[in-house]
């Protein structure tokens, strides 16, 4: 420490830029700031998967053994890529409370002020987010494997259902930094945390959509969480619980749609609202 | 009071010219105006709302202006906000730094963000930590930071490279008498360093120890602009203030007083103050101090003071100007008319 009167040194020529703004570069550095926080604070994302594998028993053993498969198989067989997905979709959530959080204590305002390209705080939202649930997401497959549940096609249909999955994450977070810059109140936060429950099992994650009333059948076979995880099982070589339908013969192919639509409507949304910032 | 701004073709660090920002029927900002030059420190003084911190949030690119225009360092801000963002360091209203990092890890984020390489961003991290007084927290988490700790590193991390322009926005609103100190030695510090500041406050004292000009806001715009000493003087001059002993003398004493200087003295009953306005207040004490010797009158108190920021505050963004005025402006000259008729 300096004595008496410590100098600001700011003008001795060491605080010049050596590069020019670079998004890829930018991005890598803001995500890098996430990973200092899951080194300093593991707590969130150690309670995050704890949650999972509760899950994952609780409905693998508990009522697992009460349910029945249409067109037969495993129930933890069909579990499994089901809670995949909906890892995917939990995602949301932390997506859109970091993006909240960011704007409300000025560190988006302190981004914003700096001579960085405006795409890098996506960019960097989006590698952080995507890092941290494919940790999840191999952390639930070791633990899935441990339990029983066995991928049983080759290598490549089971890298196409790990890159089913990401797609569906990846269209998630923009409807996650949407969410986050809209609507920054801890309400909102709170509202997305108990709406994605609904959502998550108004699905074809934990039950197959043959077993429900029509129209309840109808809606969850519509659910985009649904085709990624009718697709990850057929994907991975488990039993689908769907033995008929357009999501039966299609589910690779709606997979790989939902994502692209969630993304084309969301995308220019989050950027129109991180515009709207300026005003 | 302020160092010779460097011998640099455009001295101006800072135009804006008719800035409007309305929101919702408001206007925010109504035709503000500004200059600041190179290498000085200038305030930017207003009651809460009156649109400084819109101001300085439209100068740094990050609000939208609605009319009028810019220049930091001679760079439109609505047409190039990029390379105004490469010219300007911004202290907000609130400690935008990451919680969870050190101070440290903070800094060394903000400076390669910055486009600092990973080397020179860590020894830029050191150094300002160390000019900042923190180098022993530089390894702790933020959270864990008190309030003038936490102001010094957002301070800082606004410095990561060296900017044309500082802004600060508040920067010691709420902090104790401490953390303002240091805050007010930073400050004075990089003003000395040759960096041009412009800071946003509602304490008139802090204005009055760190600006070369003031400009003093209301209602979205300047409505005066001087050094503190201009803008004091724009109230009048000195006041020589007097406390009689002998209450029942008061009347003779404001007579003598007035009779010194040759301007109509003012009475205070209740605090027994003779106050009397002159140009030259030095010059005034010795003519009233013989008098008063003369009469032998006994004096409690003798003070000879000038109106102070906040009178000129006060003065100019009351609502009704003047009745606002708590202190001995109105007070003495409704109090000179009492005398004159007395007489």
């Amino acid at each position: 420490m300096t004595a008496t009167t410590p100098s600001i040194a700011i003008g001795d020529g060491s605080a010049v830029r050596d590069r020019r703004s670079n998004a890829a570069r930018e991005g890598w550095l803001i995500a890098g700031r996430d990973m200092l926080h899951w080194i300093r604070e593991p707590w969130g994302i150690v309670f995050g998967l704890a949650f999972n594998i509760m899950l994952i028993l609780m409905f693998g053993f508990l009522f697992g053994g009460a349910i029945e498969l249409p067109g037969g198989g495993d129930y933890i067989a069909f579990l499994l890529p089901g809670m995949f997905a909906l890892t995917m979709l939990f995602g949301l959530e932390s997506t859109m409370t970091a993006m909240a959080e960011d704007a409300k204590r000025g560190i988006t305002d302190r981004f914003r002020s700096l001579p960085i390209t405006s795409a890098s705080v996506a960019l960097g939202r989006a590698i952080a987010d995507l890092t941290s649930s494919a940790l999840s997401l191999a952390v639930l497959m070791l633990g899935g494997l441990l339990i029983g549940w066995r991928p049983t096609t080759g290598p490549a249909e089971i890298a196409l259902g790990i890159v089913l999955l990401l797609w569906l994450r990846f269209a998630l977070l923009w409807l996650g930094i949407f969410l986050g810059l809209r609507f920054r109140s801890a309400g909102a936060t709170t509202a997305v945390q108990v709406l994605v429950w609904p959502i998550g099992f108004l699905s074809t994650v934990f039950v197959s959509a043959e077993t429900m009333p029509g129209w309840l059948g109808t809606i969850a076979e519509w659910n985009p969480v649904s085709a990624t995880a009718t697709a990850t099982r057929e994907l991975f070589g488990n039993p689908t619980g769907t033995t008929s339908g357009w999501l039966a013969e299609n589910a690779v192919l709606a997979a790989s749609v939902w994502p692209l639509v969630i993304t084309a409507v969301f995308l220019p949304l989050a950027a129109v609202a991180y515009r709207r910032l300026r005003r | 009071m302020h160092m010779n701004p460097p011998t640099i073709p455009d001295s101006t660090a800072l135009r804006a010219t008719g800035l409007r920002k309305r929101y919702g029927g408001e206007h925010a900002l109504d035709g503000f105006d500004l200059e600041v030059g190179r290498g000085h420190v200038h305030g930017l003084l207003g009651p809460n709302g009156a649109g400084k911190t819109t101001a300085v949030r439209c100068l740094t690119t990050l609000t939208d202006l609605d009319e009028g225009s810019a220049e930091i360092d001679g760079i439109d801000v609505r047409r190039h906000p990029s390379r105004v963002r490469e010219r300007i360091g911004l202290v907000g209203q609130f400690h935008a730094v990451d919680e969870a990092l050190t101070a440290h890890q903070n800094l060394v984020l903000f400076a390669r963000l910055s486009g600092v390489s990973k080397a020179r961003a860590k020894r830029r991290a050191d150094e300002l930590l160390d000019s900042f007084e923190l180098t022993d927290a530089a390894s702790r988490a933020v959270s864990g930071f008190s309030g003038g700790m936490r102001r010094r590193l957002d301070i800082a991390a606004s410095l990561v490279l060296t900017p044309a322009i500082l802004f600060l926005d508040e920067p010691t609103t709420g902090l104790d008498p401490r953390g303002r100190a240091t805050v007010w030695q930073a400050v004075r510090e990089i003003a000395a360093g040759g960096t041009t500041v412009l800071l946003t406050t509602q304490y008139l004292d802090e204005a009055d120890q760190l600006a070369d000009r003031v400009s003093v806001m209301d209602h979205g715009k300047v409505v005066a602009e001087g050094t503190p000493e201009e803008l004091k003087r724009r109230l009048g001059g000195d006041r020589v203030a007097v406390v009689i002993a002998e209450a029942a003398r008061l009347d003779e004493a404001a007579e003598l007083i007035g009779r010194s200087v040759g301007a109509p003295a003012a009475v205070d009953p209740d605090t027994r103050t003779v106050t009397v306005e002159v140009v030259d207040g030095q010059k005034a004490l010795a003519p009233v101090v013989r008098a008063l010797d003369a009469a032998a009158l006994t004096v409690d108190d003798l003070a000879l003071r000038r109106p102070t920021l906040d009178e000129v505050f006060l003065h100019l963004t009351g609502p009704g100007a003047t009745t606002t005025v708590p202190a001995a402006v109105p007070a003495a000259t409704a109090r000179t008319h009492d005398t004159e008729e007395a007489r």
